[in-house]
């Protein structure tokens, strides 16, 4: 007998237990084929048999090898119960358990040496989210009466862009009685109050990305909404830079830099403005932290795209050279809109954090008139890769950080000046058009959100550890890989077709929540319109306690 | 649902008139209050038109208070006038010790000041007396303007018509524009300064229905102006609305309608003035109302004009005789005053329009 080593890898050391059932297995070799993390491999068990042939018991023994499905015991290739397994098998015979005695975040460590990296949101389940102890409370009833949603015509639009206080506008009455410009204003568009967050070209698959944009291009032409998308730091493709599709993206740009000398080459041949500028300063689901993408996922085309070496890509948590809100940011916004001859609104992105308010106040005050939009980004938010340590354990909620910074403005009396868009978490219960309409009221211009995307065209990790392998570049449904047998997984078509279904149906409920309150037009900052059963919510919300 | 009124008069009327335009709607009172704002003043205060009256409703202690504080400032009283009441018994009506009615000279440093600065003094006078009156509410400042006078009262108006004797004609008290409501505001309190009409350097304004955006209207006044306070009512914010878009701003009074009830985008995307419509859109996106409202509004230069929410669900109606132009919520109260008019030329103004009445009585209509 072996000498047991105590001290090895078992299946029951890690999150998830491959159940397999080799009775209804016919070893058709699917589930090893698809699993792409090979957390589960062909083995040949040794099986004894005991018959008896006569008429009185004589046992006899047989030995034979037996084919079988078993999941392999290693810190590498460990199961991370995508389930896709189960998916493929035609009888049931195998599928992942999750394993409540897991010792998963010891070993790895002790093993790897290494701190423990993943995608996907934070994985310490909270109690029962802000949003969803807020309810809509203010109905519209008899001398006010609500709206019918499915008929009355309603402005489902938010600004992204520097508002200018009304004195300060450049008006002059003329002769005929109206009121004229007289000088310039800053760039203002009027989008849809729900973006599509920054997700990269090398986060995300190249399939993945063309489903998000082609979704977004239908939005618009066909479906009459005005949707934007963040390119993510990745770059963009050179042909959609030169496309008339450019003004549905929001170019990002955080601290690597990536794509922009491509961006900034391609400029002279853009025939359409990009929708915005977006600075990316930090993301809510690892604040304090740059953007991290492993070497596995640097394709060629991601090489070409942001014109690196197949290498670990790492944003520096900073933008470097840049350490004062006042003069730096300035700077940055500065010349990004001489690039584009002012006509191009500059937002920036910050994790939601303590702080985040004072960053606010600094920008809201800011004399040039330059920040387009104050993007903030909760705890929840989610990522393509990041420590787990620095996902589970850093940042800040979002929805009293963003209250917080609407009564900053409130109390300056200059909001909507710098929209705010937010994010974190925002349709994690797969309700975005609630989570949406509350953060409005509270005081957001719009929201942005990335993971639900995903979710739209298939992803099947959650907030329980299940798959969050976007930083393997071996997602299981194509769409945070660059592996060609893996992104072509993913159906382009369905995935585009799922997110236009769900936007339609978000923009329909959203109306649906508007109508009840009577307002036609998006209720920013109507706070009258909420209540909550949770006082100390209420409280810190500054809105109705109802009980 | 409230009554609105308004009365525009080549010659000077009497609040009778205007008690009468609302009496005839009385279905849509409570009975909790009566208000109204004459501008125009005639009768004894027709040779004072350039000087400030106070209106004010005060213990005898808030009338020394607010005296004093004038006073103290310079202002010199040189009329004053105390409408003789008729207290009889079982009138519903909650009634102040006083109410009254003075016209001060400006103190002797302001005699060459500009309008302007004049006005700014005037505001900031008000505001004196309003705080130092309501620590014990020892009264209530309604208004304290030149060519301004302000009534407001708790209780049933036809006993606030009865009390102050305003059912018969008294040449002493006349103005050429009268506006008036018969109800309280019922989302508050019954308090008299929530009592439509509101004042504010002036401008009046009052309005017939619900403000949907009272929450963002207020947070975003509260520090546009220090005139902008009270809040009582949430209809309040269309005056200050007014009086930031046509003093503070200096734009054209046709631009109200776009602050309240911008014109949805794709409407402004069609427009020749696009641009600034969306600028105006854009940076007063707080003052934009919601909700179901007819608001009638009176100009400093005593130009009177209505308009009504993007949903038109709060009726108005314009009647007009070549001296006398009457706004109603309905159309009775303006046949009980106007019974010989010809009824085919009244306006019902529609939801994207203003109607303004002129000096002249000269009917302009603005298409939004």
């Amino acid at each position: 007998m072996e000498t047991m080593k105590i001290q090895d890898i078992t299946p029951n050391d890690l999150p998830w237990k491959i159940r397999y059932d080799a009775s209804r297995c016919t070893l058709c070799g699917s589930c090893v084929a698809a699993c792409s993390f090979r957390a589960i491999v062909p083995k040949v068990e040794r099986r004894r048999l005991v018959f008896s042939e006569g008429d009185l018991p004589e046992p006899k023994a047989r030995f034979s090898a037996v084919p079988v499905i078993r999941q392999a015991h290693s810190i590498k290739n460990y199961c991370r119960g995508c389930g896709i397994c189960e998916k493929v098998c035609p009888n049931d015979a195998i599928g992942p358990l999750r394993n409540v005695d897991n010792r998963h975040p010891i070993v790895t460590r002790c093993l790897g040496g290494d701190s423990i990296k993943r995608g996907g949101r934070k994985n310490l389940e909270g109690t029962v989210r802000t949003l969803d102890r807020l309810r809509v409370g203010r109905i519209s009833q008899m001398t006010d009466p609500s709206l019918d949603a499915q008929r009355h015509t309603f402005d489902l639009l938010a600004p992204f862009g520097r508002i200018m206080p009304a004195n300060k506008l450049p008006f002059a009455v003329n002769e005929t009685g109206q009121l004229a410009a007289s000088g310039q204003t800053p760039p203002v568009r009027w989008i849809y109050p729900v973006i599509i967050g920054d997700m990269s070209i090398g986060a995300l698959s190249w399939r993945m990305w063309e489903a998000v944009a082609m979704a977004v291009a239908y939005l618009n032409e066909e479906c009459g909404l005005p949707v934007r998308m963040s390119s993510g730091e990745g770059g963009v493709p050179e042909r959609l830079l030169k496309s008339r599709y450019l003004k549905y993206m929001i170019l990002q740009i955080a601290s690597g830099h990536f794509g922009w000398n491509r961006i900034a080459k391609t400029m002279p041949h853009m025939i359409e403005d990009p929708a915005g500028i977006l600075i990316k300063i930090g993301q809510g689901a690892k604040p304090g932290d740059g953007g991290l993408l492993m070497a596995q996922k640097v394709a060629e085309h991601i090489q070409a795209i942001r014109g690196v070496p197949k290498a670990d890509l790492l944003s520096p948590p900073n933008h470097q050279g840049l350490y004062s809100i006042e003069e730096s940011v300035q700077k940055m916004f500065l010349s990004f809109n001489a690039a584009f001859k002012f006509r191009v609104p500059v937002a920036i992105k910050v994790a939601a954090s303590s702080t985040s308010v004072s960053v606010f106040n600094n920008l809201v005050r800011d004399p040039y008139n330059i920040v387009g939009g104050f993007f903030l980004d909760g705890i929840d938010g989610g990522t393509g890769a990041a420590h787990e340590v620095s996902l589970d354990h850093t940042g800040h909620p979002i929805v009293s950080k963003l209250r917080d910074c609407y009564l900053a403005a409130v109390a300056q009396g200059r909001q909507g000046q710098i929209p705010l868009w937010a994010a974190g978490g925002l349709g994690k219960t797969g309700d975005l058009a609630a989570d949406a309409f509350k953060m409005i009221c509270l005081g957001a211009n719009g929201v942005f959100t990335g993971k639900l995307i995903l979710q739209m065209a298939g992803c099947v990790g959650n907030e329980m550890g299940r798959c969050n392998a976007c930083n393997t570049g071996l997602c299981p449904v194509g769409i945070t890989t660059q592996e060609p047998a893996l992104a072509h997984r993913l159906d382009v078509e369905r995935a585009a077709q799922n997110i236009v279904n769900y936007f339609l149906a978000m923009d329909q409920e959203l109306k649906k929540l508007m109508a009840p309150i009577g307002n036609s037009s998006l209720p920013v900052g109507r706070a009258d319109a909420l209540i909550s059963t949770d006082r100390a919510v209420a409280e810190r919300l500054q809105i109705q306690y109802v009980c | 649902m409230c009554r609105i009124g308004a009365i525009k008069s080549r010659n000077y009327v009497h609040p009778s008139q205007a008690l009468l335009l609302m009496q005839s709607q009385q279905k849509g009172h409570d009975n909790s209050g009566f208000a109204m704002v004459m501008h125009d003043l005639g009768g004894i205060f027709e040779g004072y038109k350039h000087l400030p009256t106070l209106s004010l409703a005060c213990t005898d202690e808030g009338l020394k208070i607010a005296e004093d504080i004038l006073h103290a400032a310079g202002f010199q009283r040189v009329l004053q006038w105390v409408p003789e009441t008729n207290d009889q018994p079982g009138l519903d009506i909650i009634t102040m010790p006083n109410y009254v009615f003075e016209t001060f000279d400006y103190p002797k440093h302001y005699k060459k000041a500009e309008k302007r600065e004049k006005e700014e003094l005037l505001l900031d006078m008000r505001l004196k007396i309003r705080l130092a009156l309501e620590k014990d509410e020892t009264g209530f400042v309604y208004s304290f303007w030149p060519d301004v006078l302000t009534l407001k009262e708790i209780g049933d108006p036809r006993d606030i018509g009865t009390y102050f004797n305003l059912w018969d004609v008294d040449k002493r008290f006349m103005a050429k524009v009268i506006t008036a409501q018969c109800r309280q505001n019922t989302n508050y309190d019954i308090v008299r300064y929530a009592a439509h009409p509101f004042f504010l350097q002036g401008y009046t304004a009052l309005a017939n229905g619900e403000n949907t955006f009272y929450l963002k209207n207020v947070e975003f006044q509260q520090k546009l102006h220090r005139g902008y306070i009270g809040f009582e009512s949430d209809s309040q914010c269309f005056l200050y609305t007014l009086h930031y878009a046509h003093r503070e701003l200096g734009w054209p009074l046709s631009y109200f309608k776009h602050v309240i009830t911008p014109l949805p985008f794709e409407d402004i995307e069609q427009r020749d003035d696009k641009d600034s419509l969306l600028s105006i859109r854009q940076s007063l996106a707080h003052l934009e109302i919601n909700g179901p409202n007819t608001i009638i509004g009176v100009l400093p230069d005593n130009t009177l004009f209505t308009c009504c929410d993007a949903k038109k669900l709060r009726p108005i109606v314009v009647g007009r005789s070549d001296d006398m132009v009457v706004f109603s919520s309905e159309v009775c109260g303006i046949n009980e005053i106007m019974p010989d008019r010809d009824w085919e030329t009244d306006i019902y103004p529609h939801e994207r329009e203003i109607v303004a009445i002129d000096e002249n009585l000269e009917v302009h209509r603005w298409r939004q």
